[in-house]
């Protein structure tokens, strides 16, 4: 893994994330999972009724659902749901000025850049530092345009007649195991909304900070965006080394209405010991554009399908993404596209590096259904593998009927070749510029869609983590 | 004066030795040209000087300017001046020629040091004028889908940008045209300095009307067999390796 670098240049690699500080936790529901823990954080959170009800019945969901064990990965097993924290928080209301946020927890943001960041391009900022947002914030030009970008406890106390419209409709709480666990013990997350018309012109970002051990950090992130809107959202994540598992498991659920616009970017650099099962799925209506750009790097198990359903006629689905699995992580990661409307676009393209005894999987989902007509999808997916004890699989699941509608699929796999790396060494590079150099080579022509800021960041994450693979 | 020197090396893949007792001294300002036929171990004596992994020195020594190359990594001999035009060289799918120089010309600054751009983008233009090269040549992935006259060309561009002092090139002509054969030549011709010293290894005598070298070296079996001027090669060429191969048998010549 990466070691410390002292020079502030490269500011932004795998350890910077790898420290924590002790909090006094005002709010701790304990460990394990019951009624009674559901019950504390509702009570905490002044949730309404219908939460509450909400979130005991998804617990019984969940309850109820096997482990995905006999598809995914046994690893899930390691899981012990007794031994995770469900929710911790220091029990203040989220700031809204920089400088009356809790010294320890700016010091934590302030180490990861935030609000630096904001202040450079960002029309608005959340940070969460475990399970609530403890920074929330948004530049007033865009507040005036009558956008909404709030925590998800404040969304739904105070914007109840637009979240309770969809929160939950894009992914219900039975999708899988892991979105009932969500539906029960969600705390935290964006909720944002953008009035008709209103086309955001910075992105909005979000930081995910896990501090303590043990912890499951369970996010619940809702967009929506109304008619011929736009927006960026863009989220990282970040948690310390710990030895025991700590889980993040996260619900995300995106509506563009008709000809509106979405974005979501995220970069997640977890440590080895995360288990990162989340769910994100969007909702296109007529003529509206979701787009998920996802880069998986860290983590020890990631598991994660970002989706669009095309609800309405022309409406527009795509995922790019790119998985680094290093020596020891599954990267269990792909696509699902539900056509559901006429002359609907999907576009997949993913790739995945292995590393080492590191795992990629590619699971993907296309389903155009007969009666429709004029659909296109086009998946491909590429894989690189570096060493002789990395590994790839691809599951791509197309379900294409009815006559009309057309489909690509391309996939392939290679390796970085002795040749190669030779061929490089020969001109001055050491083993591992000349590995960084052939990945960044392979993720070039996805990475050149991605805004400046992350395409940069995604670069020096890969070279730190290919400088720690070799030699 | 600085010098490529090669004592008794021997070299072996596997359990056969391909390279068997070989000694040659190349100044900077010297063409010296390395001619022979398929399989007498040429290409092997090219990669074996820059680090190939899998062959193995079972003896001998290789050293420029009295440092020990065998005991440096590919990366250190060819940062201290060592270039190998190869013979197929590799692509790297979705890396620019111009991003790949830039990362090669940055590994040879000191640490913490930052490559200047402005600088660097000058130095590649005045280069690629000088090789007749178009700009936009740079701006596509290293050697990918490249003709095999491409591929040389490139080739040529890394060593004019990388201003080595030694310079090996193995089987530049293979697989070219008489043009592109012209341009490789017209290269390497350009690149001809009193700070540079060449080693060419080639089948033909062909390329050598176009680079003439100073110093002809006849390989067979592993072994210079005869050394002289421009003039062995086109005896060479008149007679065929089977004149070389049966003098080869003579251990005096050796």
């Amino acid at each position: 893994m990466a070691t410390q670098t002292e020079t502030s240049a490269v500011d932004i690699d795998r350890s910077i994330g790898d420290f924590h500080y002790d909090v006094e936790y005002g709010h701790d529901a304990g460990v394990g999972l019951s009624d009674r823990v559901v019950n504390y954080i509702s009570d905490v959170k002044q949730d309404p009724d219908w939460v509450r009800q909400f979130r005991l019945n998804a617990l019984k969901t969940f309850l109820g659902k096997p482990m995905p064990t006999h598809w995914a990965s046994k690893d899930l097993d390691a899981i012990v749901f007794d031994n995770i924290r469900y929710y911790l928080a220091q029990g203040t209301p989220t700031k809204r000025n920089w400088e009356d946020v809790p010294e320890d927890i700016k010091r934590t943001f302030e180490r990861l850049g935030i609000p630096e960041q904001e202040r450079k391009f960002l029309a608005g900022v959340e940070a969460q530092f475990d399970s609530e947002a403890v920074y929330s914030n948004i530049k007033k030009a865009v507040g005036e345009q009558g956008v909404i970008f709030v925590g998800s406890t404040e969304g739904l106390k105070n914007h109840p007649e637009i979240f309770r419209k969809w929160f939950g409709k894009v992914i219900p709480t039975g999708d899988n195991k892991f979105s009932a666990l969500n539906s029960a013990v969600f705390s935290g997350g964006s909720f944002i909304y953008v009035p008709p018309g209103v086309k955001v012109k910075h992105p909005l970002q979000a930081y995910f900070r896990i501090n303590a051990e043990n912890f499951g950090q369970f996010e619940r992130t809702l967009i929506i965006v109304d008619e011929g809107a736009e927006v960026t959202y863009m989220e990282g994540c970040t948690a310390p080394k710990f030895n025991t598992a700590t889980l993040h498991s996260a619900v995300v659920e995106l509506v563009a209405l008709k000809g509106a616009k979405i974005q979501y970017i995220t970069v997640q650099n977890w440590s080895a010991n995360v288990f990162n099962l989340v769910t994100k799925r969007g909702l296109a209506h007529e003529e509206a554009e979701i787009k998920w750009i996802d880069c998986n790097i860290g983590s020890r198990l990631t598991m994660k399908y970002p989706g669009v359903v095309l609800k309405g006629r022309k409406s527009r689905g795509e995922v790019l993404s790119i998985a680094l699995a290093g020596n020891g992580q599954h990267q269990d990661t792909g696509a699902k596209m539900i056509h559901g409307a006429d002359e609907t676009t999907s576009n997949i393209i993913s790739k995945s590096i292995s590393i080492g005894t590191g795992r990629a999987t590619y699971r993907g989902l296309v389903h155009v259904p007969k009666h429709l007509k004029h659909c296109k999808n086009n998946t491909e997916c590429d894989a690189l593998l570096i060493n002789a004890t990395s590994r790839t699989d691809t599951y791509p699941a197309i379900t294409v009927r009815g006559t009309g509608n057309s489909v690509q699929h391309e996939a392939s796999v290679s390796q970085v070749s002795a040749e190669q790396i030779f061929y490089m060494q020969q001109r001055g590079l050491s083993e591992g510029q000349a590995m960084s150099l052939s990945v960044n080579g392979f993720v070039n022509d996805l990475v050149r869609q991605f805004p400046m800021e992350y395409s940069v960041e995604l670069k020096r994450l890969i070279e730190l983590e290919m400088e720690g693979s070799v030699g | 004066m600085q010098q490529l020197e090669i004592n008794n090396l021997r070299v072996a893949i596997g359990e056969s030795e391909i390279v068997r007792d070989l000694s040659l001294t190349v100044r900077t300002g010297e063409v010296h040209a390395i001619m022979g036929p398929n399989g007498s171990g040429k290409s092997t004596l090219a990669k074996v000087i820059a680090g190939y992994p899998d062959y193995r020195v079972t003896s001998g020594g290789v050293l420029m300017d009295g440092e020990n190359l065998l005991e440096l990594r590919p990366d250190e001999r060819a940062r201290r001046g060592l270039f190998l035009a190869f013979q197929y060289p590799s692509e790297i799918p979705g890396v620019t020629i111009a991003n790949f120089l830039r990362a090669a010309a940055q590994s040879r600054l000191p640490e913490g040091e930052e490559l200047e751009a402005t600088d660097y983008y000058a130095k590649l233009y005045e280069k690629m004028d000088l090789l007749d090269i178009d700009r936009s040549f740079t701006s596509r992935s290293v050697n990918e889908g490249f003709s095999g006259g491409e591929k040389k060309r490139c080739e040529i561009l890394q060593m004019a940008m990388l201003e080595p002092r030694f310079a090996i090139l193995d089987e530049t002509d293979s697989g070219l045209d008489i043009d592109a054969l012209k341009v490789v030549a017209h290269g390497v011709n350009s690149l001809r300095s009193p700070n540079l010293g060449v080693l060419l290894i080639t089948h033909y005598q062909r390329l050598l009307n176009y680079i003439i070298p100073d110093f002809v070296h006849v390989m067979v079996q592993g072994r210079i067999v005869r050394s002289g001027d421009k003039e062995l090669a086109l005896e060479l060429e008149e007679k065929g390796y089977d004149w070389i191969r049966d003098h080869a048998e003579e251990p005096a010549l050796v």
